[in-house]
């Protein structure tokens, strides 16, 4: 059992906890994965580590509430447990050697893109930074991007905050005005993810993608995750979750992503009613 | 006077048609009555060959000599000498390859039911209440084990009936490796393997959930900055193999791994699960194992109309348990042998509707001496189904490799380990599936056993 030690809400939908987990809070490296299990009959689900605090102990999650298990896991408290919290897993992200370096994060995405571009601004690289939400009601981690980024711009998609649009708009600008990146790393919605390569690709600027299929075990034994990258089939959990952006069969991410859809909605309604709240 | 009746008492079962709609036990176990009636078929014969046909040697005229006497309890202490799972062993063991092969009583008639009357000790014992373990004394010697499955456990048990303080690291959130997330409830009840391992924990043996070594701490981290004097490694064989044909990354398209964790561990048969599975009406079960068997026979239970077995040799190659394949066939289970899939097809929202399959012919003996499957130009047909499990086979899984400095291994993945189960690093042993590839429940448990007593050496001999 893992108890959460803080829970703050971010925004309406996104919450962060802190999870006591010592040993995983020791190795943990940005880039890397927990998977958590909200009770005993509960599912597993991958979660990206959004920090971690070697000394006290704790790893940070960041979640948006989307179904059942993220409805039920919002529900508890600080000094709550957690039934089961593993990791960490998969490969950290590659920083090494990194000198200038732009972040696309989208949504709750930037969650996992905060602890990246932390890093990289920690080991001296030049970190400029693109966040994108749907609204200003759902924008997160704002303060903690501008203090790790050389440079920022916030996006909303209605314009309620920042500048309008979606984060490609400004990537391509700052692109073309000669910014030369030796790496994009993108972590968002797939589709978000799909169309940062569409801008980049032209440019030939490599871009890193943080992929977030269905797991199951999340330590390579179920395949549940597999990816076709550059034609070969990967699993995102023990290969990934980052790849070579322009590798990824985007299309067949997406379509894998939506399998349980039915399901996952009937599960959502009946936690809810549950609860007794409203899905939106 | 021995009982010399030339066949083993019937092992009662749920019948065919009321079974592959449920994930209870399909077979229910002898009484006392037919236990002790069974156990009177024993000869007690002097050179005991049935002893040898078991890779943990349990004494096995030793322990049926109690059954018929009625001395339940006795017959436990004589299995539970040799073996830590009984209950589990008796179900999936395959005795007609290994100590049923050898009694003498099935040189002219059926050999005694030695599985049935050790998973009826076994049985017997854990539904007593007020049986209490004896708690070894401590040696003050630690030793880790990585992995809960039959290998791991069997070791576990042997080190802590000795003294030893021993933990075992699981990285799943349920011990038992393939006991729990592999074979399926109706073959062997979770409940059981629980209380195999409940069993073990009051020996005093810790069992880490959660841990997945190699990823939150190494082996040398267990050794040099943990105070453990050895490791055994039982890590198993679970990476799963594709066939690398089209389609085969189509919604519907699971390895038997994916398929039977969601089924058996986080059990997406039964309504309130919050793990969710598809439903097919019409599933493939691509191989002829064990696995593939388990795979198809839970997908009927998931409620599929028809399910098919494809296998590319014929019925005298199917590498699965005879019994296993006729509990299959009672159930329904639909066999399309001589055929090879070749693509997978789908929708254009990529869910499969189907899979082209090829029809092939035995040609000469392969390697491995069994005839090899050759296709038949032209013979290309599809078949009609809405999932897909492929089922051709495990690999050891690379994380401990790619951690453990030093620890050499095979081309194909296998942990290289001499008979007593000492890899290249000092301290370090490995059993199992892990260091053989994909085999049984009881040949992983005969590793660990081995591996069990040279630690024990191993770390006697340095304390000296």
């Amino acid at each position: 059992m893992y108890k959460i030690v803080k829970k703050k809400s971010l925004n309406p939908t996104v919450t962060l906890m802190e999870i006591d987990a010592p040993l995983i809070a020791k190795k943990a490296e940005p880039g890397q994965f927990i998977i958590l299990r909200v009770d005993e009959n509960g599912e597993r689900i991958p979660l990206t580590v959004a920090g971690y605090d070697r000394e006290a102990g704790t790893v940070r999650i960041i979640f948006q509430i989307v179904g059942a298990t993220t409805e039920k896991l919002n529900h508890l408290n600080e000094g709550d447990y957690i039934h089961d919290f593993v990791g960490p897993l998969g490969v950290p992200t590659h920083t090494d050697g990194l000198k200038k370096v732009c972040v696309v994060g989208g949504g709750v995405g930037c969650a996992i893109a905060l602890p990246v571009a932390e890093k990289l601004h920690e080991i001296g690289c030049e970190v400029h930074s693109i966040v994108g939400f749907r609204n200003k009601d759902l924008v997160i981690l704002e303060d903690e991007f501008k203090a790790c980024s050389d440079k920022f711009v916030l996006m909303t998609d209605d314009g309620s905050y920042g500048q309008k649009g979606v984060v490609t708009a400004p990537l391509e600008e700052m692109i073309k005005a000669g910014e030369d990146y030796d790496l994009v790393i993108t972590i968002g919605p797939l589709i978000m993810m799909k169309f940062v390569v569409k801008t980049t690709k032209p440019y030939n600027i490599p871009t890193t993608v943080s992929m977030n299929p269905i797991m199951i075990d999340g330590t390579g034994m179920c395949g549940g995750c597999r990816l076709t990258v550059d034609g070969q089939t990967k699993f995102a959990c023990v290969d990934g979750p980052d790849f070579d952006g322009f590798k990824v069969d985007f299309d067949e991410a997406m379509k894998r992503g939506a399998m349980y859809k039915p399901f996952e909605r009937h599960a959502y309604e009946e936690t809810c009613n549950l609860f007794k709240k409203e899905v939106e | 006077m021995p009982n010399m009746s030339p066949k083993k008492a019937p092992m009662p079962s749920q019948d065919p048609n009321v079974r592959n709609k449920n994930f209870l036990e399909v077979a229910t176990g002898y009484t006392e009555e037919v236990a002790i009636e069974e156990a009177q078929r024993c000869l007690n014969c002097k050179h005991r060959p049935c002893v040898n046909g078991c890779p943990v040697h349990i004494a096995i005229p030793d322990f049926i000599k109690e059954v018929a006497q009625g001395n339940f309890a006795g017959a436990y202490d004589v299995i539970s000498q040799s073996s830590s799972l009984p209950a589990v062993c008796g179900r999936v063991c395959p005795q007609e390859s290994q100590c049923e092969s050898k009694c003498v009583r099935g040189i002219k008639t059926e050999p005694v039911g030695i599985g049935r009357l050790e998973r009826f000790v076994a049985d017997w014992h854990n539904a007593q209440t007020d049986v209490k373990v004896n708690k070894p004394e401590s040696n003050g010697h630690k030793v880790a084990i990585v992995g809960s499955g039959p290998a791991g456990l069997t070791c576990a048990g042997d080190l802590a009936k000795k003294g030893y303080d021993v933990t075992v690291f699981e990285a799943l959130h349920l011990a038992g490796g393939v006991l729990v997330y592999g074979i399926p409830e109706f073959r062997l009840p979770k409940s059981i393997v629980q209380k195999e391992v409940d069993t073990l924990k009051e020996l005093g043996v810790k069992v880490e959930t959660n841990m997945v070594i190699g990823r939150v701490l190494s082996i040398d981290e267990l050794m040099d900055d943990y105070g453990f004097e050895s490791v055994f490694i039982g890590s198993g064989a679970g990476l799963p193999r594709f066939m690398n044909i089209p389609g085969e990354n189509l919604c519907g398209v699971y390895s038997a791994n994916e398929f039977l964790t969601r089924t058996n561990l986080m059990k997406a048969y039964k309504d309130d699960s919050t793990t969710p599975i598809m439903h097919a009406k019409k599933v493939a079960v691509v191989g002829g194992g064990n696995v593939a068997m388990d795979a198809a026979r839970c997908a009927k239970r998931l409620g599929a109309e028809e399910v098919y077995i494809v296998y590319r040799r014929s019925e005298e190659e199917l590498p699965a348990r005879k019994e296993e394949v006729e509990h299959a066939k009672e159930e329904g289970i639909i066999f399309k042998l001589l055929n090879n899939p070749v693509e997978i097809l789908g929708n254009e929202d990529e869910f499969v509707t189907g899979m082209k399959c090829i029809k092939m012919e035995l040609g000469e003996p392969d390697s491995s001496g069994r005839r090899r499957p050759v296709e038949i130009p032209g013979s290309e047909f599809v078949l009609d189904v809405d999932a897909v499990v492929i089922s051709i086979g495990t690999s050891p899984n690379p994380l401990i490799k790619a951690t453990t400095k030093g620890l050499d291994t095979q081309k194909w993945g296998g942990i290289i380990a001499d008979e007593n189960g000492l890899t290249s690093r000092e301290g370090v042993y490995a059993g199992g599936d892990a260091v053989t590839g994909a085999a049984t429940v009881i040949l992983a448990m005969g590793a660990g056993k081995t591996a069990a007593a040279a630690i024990d050496e191993y770390i006697q001999n340095k304390n000296k």
